[in-house]
């Protein structure tokens, strides 16, 4: 009897997604045209980063992998999926070596975000928000995490203003149904209830790409996303 | 004769639609070129101490002295804006410099009325102080009525500033220290010449390229842009200069140490007398290496140590 409850929750945790939140929307991002060359980022003012990479750091503005694959897109459900709450769990941005870890976050509107700096040297954390508010705070090295949260969906670029080559963004989203990809450009969006969404694409120099989706039951449906590169 | 008639008949009927047109235009207030604002703007009051500005008192004043550079829209972009470096405040962002509120936080309406007032130096916003207090307050509930977040946020609290402790060549030491260690040189250049590492590259929140403070410029008369008492700088680094790459010092920063950076910051004016130049000079006009007390901890220090320390 004293085991039963245990059980229960094991077999509802097992059972649930499977029967409630089956469908799964997944996919790859591409690119055609050209895209803009990485640049190696010259950090012989900060030698305290510099020292920290034994081959230069290279700007992230475009990444791309085999394939024709593009990295460091968000996909997210825009329309469609019913979650209005925040995870309790922070999500982190940690500057190392004089470079955002990562490049793109993505987070909840009201999650905890901690900002980090594992770096011998002082950094200015500026988020030039526009929707929401803008800061700029400075982080000597051995400082606290900076903790703060954003209440509306926006794409805010990230800028250190002492080191202007540290450059990344966060993406401030009303779903916790997103997924950023990597170098071989795949995304997945599981446990989703069936219904009618609305995928959205967003790539730094891009912007935004939408499609339709509709999924029932517990399929899988794929979803690619083409983007059209530009080399300057 | 009827023809003429039918003519005469349809021009007044044309021009009644226009003047009426026209009256409507006018009676709303529409701007009749560029982007529409989607809502009319809400009447907003601002409180200055006991006095209380109105929105719609200031309309006739906004239009004929600020719109030409900060625009009908209050979007900075009026037509002089185009020749003008800095560029006017966007107040559709609700982004300002010169704030006693945290970074990122809207400023008091005091801090909006004094900036009017004062003015902003090193740049094309004269002090206004043609204005008589009630229209300046009345500018003030203006500029809220351009950025939807002063009807959702509260406007901060100021901070508090503790009162100064006296100037002497040990908190100038330890202000020198601080600005080492907190890194404003890598802007603000060694001796404050506004030549650090960083400050070519820096930009403004508009991308527009932005010099920091050169603190050696200027005479007896040089002056921050945001005041130009010792508690006006103090206030700088701990708001931060929101829209500009100055960040907020607030959560790294204790109060005393603060007081001595201010004092350290008033040696870098070369050419103002002030009391801080003066006790500098009565040093011998260097500024001796802060030794840190090893007895005790970082973290207590700055509370337990006597304002301004030793004499």
């Amino acid at each position: 009897m004293r085991a039963s409850k245990p059980c229960i929750a094991l077999l509802m945790a097992t059972l649930c997604p499977a029967l409630m939140f089956g469908g799964t929307i997944s996919g790859k991002v591409t690119y055609t045209g050209t895209p803009a060359k990485q640049k190696a980022i010259d950090m012989s003012k900060e030698p305290s980063c510099a020292k920290q990479h034994a081959t230069p750091v290279m700007t992230e503005g475009v990444v791309t992998g085999p394939n024709n694959a593009l990295a460091n897109v968000v996909v997210y459900i825009s329309a469609g999926a019913d979650d209005a709450n925040a995870p309790a769990q922070a999500v982190t941005f940690t500057q190392k070596g004089c470079q955002y870890g990562p490049h793109v976050l993505a987070m909840h509107t009201g999650q905890e975000l901690d900002v980090l700096n594992e770096d011998q040297t002082s950094h200015n954390i500026h988020p030039l928000a526009k929707v929401n508010r803008e800061w700029n705070k400075s982080q000597p090295p051995g400082t606290p995490p900076i903790k703060d949260k954003w209440d509306q969906p926006e794409v805010i670029e990230v800028k250190c203003n002492i080191h202007p080559w540290m450059h990344g963004w966060f993406v401030v989203l009303k779903t916790n149904h997103y997924s950023i990809t990597g170098e071989n450009g795949g995304f997945s969006l599981p446990n989703l209830p069936p219904g009618k969404y609305t995928i959205t694409a967003w790539h730094e120099p891009d912007g935004k790409q939408t499609q339709e989706v509709t999924i029932s039951g517990n399929e899988t449906k794929s979803v690619d996303f083409s983007f059209v590169l530009k080399p300057y | 004769m009827k023809r003429l008639n039918q003519e005469h008949f349809f021009s007044v009927i044309l021009s009644f639609v226009l003047v009426a047109g026209f009256t409507v235009a006018r009676a709303q207030d529409v701007p009749d070129v560029g982007p529409h604002p989607p809502t009319p703007p809400k009447a907003m009051e601002s409180h200055i101490g006991n006095l209380t500005g109105h929105s719609q008192d200031a309309k006739s004043d906004y239009r004929r002295y600020c719109a030409g550079c900060h625009g009908d829209l209050g979007d900075g972009n009026g037509e002089n804006a185009v020749w003008l470096d800095p560029k006017p405040r966007d107040f559709t962002i609700a982004t300002f410099k010169c704030r006693s509120t945290l970074t990122g936080i809207l400023p008091t309406d005091e801090d909006l009325f004094d900036t009017v007032g004062r003015g902003l130096t090193n740049s094309n916003m004269p002090i206004w102080n043609t204005f008589t207090r009630q229209q300046r307050a009345d500018l003030v509930a203006y500029i809220k009525t351009f950025s939807p977040r002063w009807e959702k946020e509260k406007a901060g609290d100021p901070i508090k500033i503790p009162a100064e402790p006296p100037v002497t060549i040990e908190s100038i030491s330890h202000g020198k220290a601080l600005f080492t260690k907190l890194e404003c040189w890598k802007c603000h250049g060694p001796q404050g010449k506004g030549d650090g590492p960083s400050a070519s590259t820096l930009t403004d929140s508009k991308d527009q390229p932005i010099r920091p403070y050169n603190f050696a410029s200027g005479g007896d008369d040089s002056r921050f842009k945001c005041g130009s008492t010792n508690a006006d700088v103090y206030k700088i680094f701990i708001t931060g200069v929101d829209g500009t790459p100055m960040p907020s010092f607030a959560d790294v920063i204790q109060p005393n140490d603060a007081w001595d950076l201010v004092h350290f910051l008033r040696t870098l004016q070369v050419n103002r007398h002030s009391k801080e130049n003066d006790v500098l000079k009565a040093a011998g006009g260097k500024i001796p290496p802060y030794v840190e007390k090893q007895a005790e901890a970082p973290a207590s220090q700055s509370g337990t140590r006597t304002a301004g320390g030793g004499n």
